[in-house]
């Protein structure tokens, strides 16, 4: 399912005017819903274009993840219309999930099982499984640094940063067009999370997917991402090359992607985390 | 195209049946202290019989070997029934609480495909530890099945099978209505089915309104048919009317159930119900 190369600059994903809400848990059915509501998207439009890495930059609660969850088929937006390689996300899921592949910032496994019953189970689900798999995940972990031995011990027993190589392996098992990564180096020490990152790096290299990246850190987005969307409120305030954005929001061509976004947004990234904390 | 279609769709279904395989055998500890509870569920039921004969003196007034037969033929396969259910609605919560349940529902495969894996990884796992119990039963209780008609009984356990998916389909979608409270209403919802299917009396006994919610459910058609054929032999062309019965009801109820989840899938789309816990 990875693009050809001819495929580079087409659009991968298209947002028309998506907007979500979403209504607090009430005390229905025995009392009343409450009224208020959670504005996660307001009005987003969006192109991305295909074989390249797209940041999505934003605080917690900035509408990144629903984003995300919207494109990989799990959410429906109240208006507008998303596309993924020109299928529409509500009308036609099935084409869309045959394209894209998602990493999230939990490594989300049956943690009693193994990385190989685990990655099986993804494999089936995606059309193979079949002769070949075991080298096939055994060639990928290997690539990613993962000591072999790990293949048959539960995934519990993994640490933090070994179960997040096996799910990027995972994701790659089903070479989707459109990869989906939510804050995929979030919690991870810097080892780890530098091998994560040069993993996407080498995504880049080879045009291999579409990445759409969403990141809370402003150096991985300027390293690692060809275009940045800064995204607030589930609005979108910017978007263009990591330089682009500094020259047009930083207070200096010498300035940095953090000055640009603290300008767009009045706020730092690390006021957001230290108030999540709090 | 359609062959690859299939078999695609087939591909999926053996990991769901080899992912719950897993889990099985992962969490077997567990798995044995459960089987050891239906075990000593149906034991209690087969002992009680037993102690019947304290009460009714030397000139009992009912066959104690055909009503301990009878309480047992209901546990054991109420034991079954209630265990594949559980299995099935549990299969929801379980995603959720792992964290992997938004990988399994944006997968390129058919719901059906999905919710018939669950089932058939169910509905063996059942089997076998239903037979394991039966197995215990018969040496340590002397049944009489002298009259036993097997090919009956099991013909309509067969027949059975296809009104069971429908029913735990239909439990599934709890847990997609309410995450929170799902899991907890299929209890409820076998606590009913308990009570009208003649689990452990005939259904004549009930009162109006839960007798004619008795003879709705397929495991009143179930129990009867299995006790007549084990207790009374009844024969093959004898045991149509019920066979008829449950592959009537089976072919309504699939369906429905399987389109109801799909509305319940649209719903937890459209509130973001679709992700995992906490």
């Amino acid at each position: 399912m990875a693009i050809e190369a001819k495929e580079v600059n087409t659009v991968a994903v298209e947002l028309q005017g998506i907007s979500k809400r979403f209504a607090p848990a009430g005390r229905w059915p025995f009392g009343k819903r409450k009224k208020t509501e959670k504005l996660a998207l307001d009005d987003v439009w969006l192109r991305v274009d295909s074989g390249r890495i797209t940041g999505i930059l934003g605080a917690n609660g900035s509408g990144k993840s629903t984003l995300i969850r919207i494109l990989a088929t799990l959410l429906t937006p109240d208006a507008g219309t998303a596309s993924v390689f020109g299928y529409d996300v509500v009308g036609q899921p099935s084409e869309v999930r045959r394209h894209i592949n998602r990493v999230s910032v939990e490594a989300s496994f049956f943690r009693e099982m193994s990385p190989w019953e685990n990655m099986l189970y993804a494999a089936r689900l995606y059309g193979s499984g079949g002769a070949g798999t075991r080298e096939r995940v055994e060639a990928m972990l290997e690539r990613l640094g993962l000591p072999l031995d790990t293949l048959d011990r539960p995934m519990k027993q993994l640490s933090r940063g070994q179960q997040q190589k096996v799910a990027i392996a995972r994701s790659f098992l089903t070479s989707p067009s459109l990869l989906l990564m939510d804050e995929p180096t979030t919690g991870l020490d810097p080892r780890s999370k530098r091998e994560v990152q040069d993993l996407v790096s080498s995504i880049r290299r080879d045009r291999a997917a579409t990445v759409l990246l969403c990141t809370h850190d402003l150096q991985e987005a300027e390293v690692l991402c060809d275009r940045v969307v800064v995204i607030d409120q589930g609005r979108v305030l910017a978007e263009g090359t990591p330089v682009q954005l500094i020259r047009q929001h930083a207070e200096s061509d010498e300035g940095s992607l953090e000055d640009a976004f603290m300008r767009l947004t009045g706020k730092r990234l690390e006021e957001d985390e230290e108030a999540k904390e709090e | 195209m359609i062959g690859n279609g299939l078999r695609w769709e087939m591909n999926a279904f053996v990991g769901f049946v080899e992912r719950q395989k897993n889990l099985y055998r992962r969490y077997w500890a567990w798995e044995a202290v459960w089987l050891l509870y239906n075990l000593v569920t149906v034991l209690s039921i087969g002992y009680l019989a037993n102690g019947l004969s304290a009460f009714s003196g030397s000139s009992g007034r009912f066959d104690l070997q055909q009503a301990q037969l009878y309480l047992l033929i209901g546990a054991l396969l109420w034991t079954y029934l209630s265990m594949v259910f559980f299995e099935i609605a549990w299969a929801i919560t379980w995603e959720r609480w792992e964290g992997t349940i938004e990988y399994t529902f944006m997968a390129p495969i058919r719901r059906l495909t999905h919710l018939l894996g669950l089932c058939a990884a169910s509905l063996l796992y059942g089997i076998a530890r239903a037979g394991l119990i039966g197995l215990t039963l018969v040496l340590l209780f002397r049944l009489d099945l002298s009259r036993a008609n097997y090919v009956s009984a099991l013909a309509i356990f067969v027949a059975a099978t296809l009104p069971l998916l429908g029913l735990g389909i239909f439990t599934s979608i709890l847990p997609l209505l309410s995450p929170e409270k799902g899991d907890q209403m299929a209890f409820a919802v076998q606590g009913v089915l308990l009570l009208i299917s003649g689990v452990y009396y005939p259904i004549a006994v009930l009162p109006g309104p839960l007798y004619l919610a008795g003879i709705a459910s397929p495991l009143t058609y179930t129990l009867d048919g299995v006790r007549r054929a084990l207790l009374h032999g009844l024969s093959l062309s004898g045991a149509l009317p019920d066979i008829g019965i449950l592959l009537l009801m089976g072919v309504v109820l699939v369906p429905a159930s399987v389109w109801c989840f799909a509305r319940a899938e649209t719903r937890a789309k459209r509130l973001g119900l679709l992700k995992r816990s906490g």
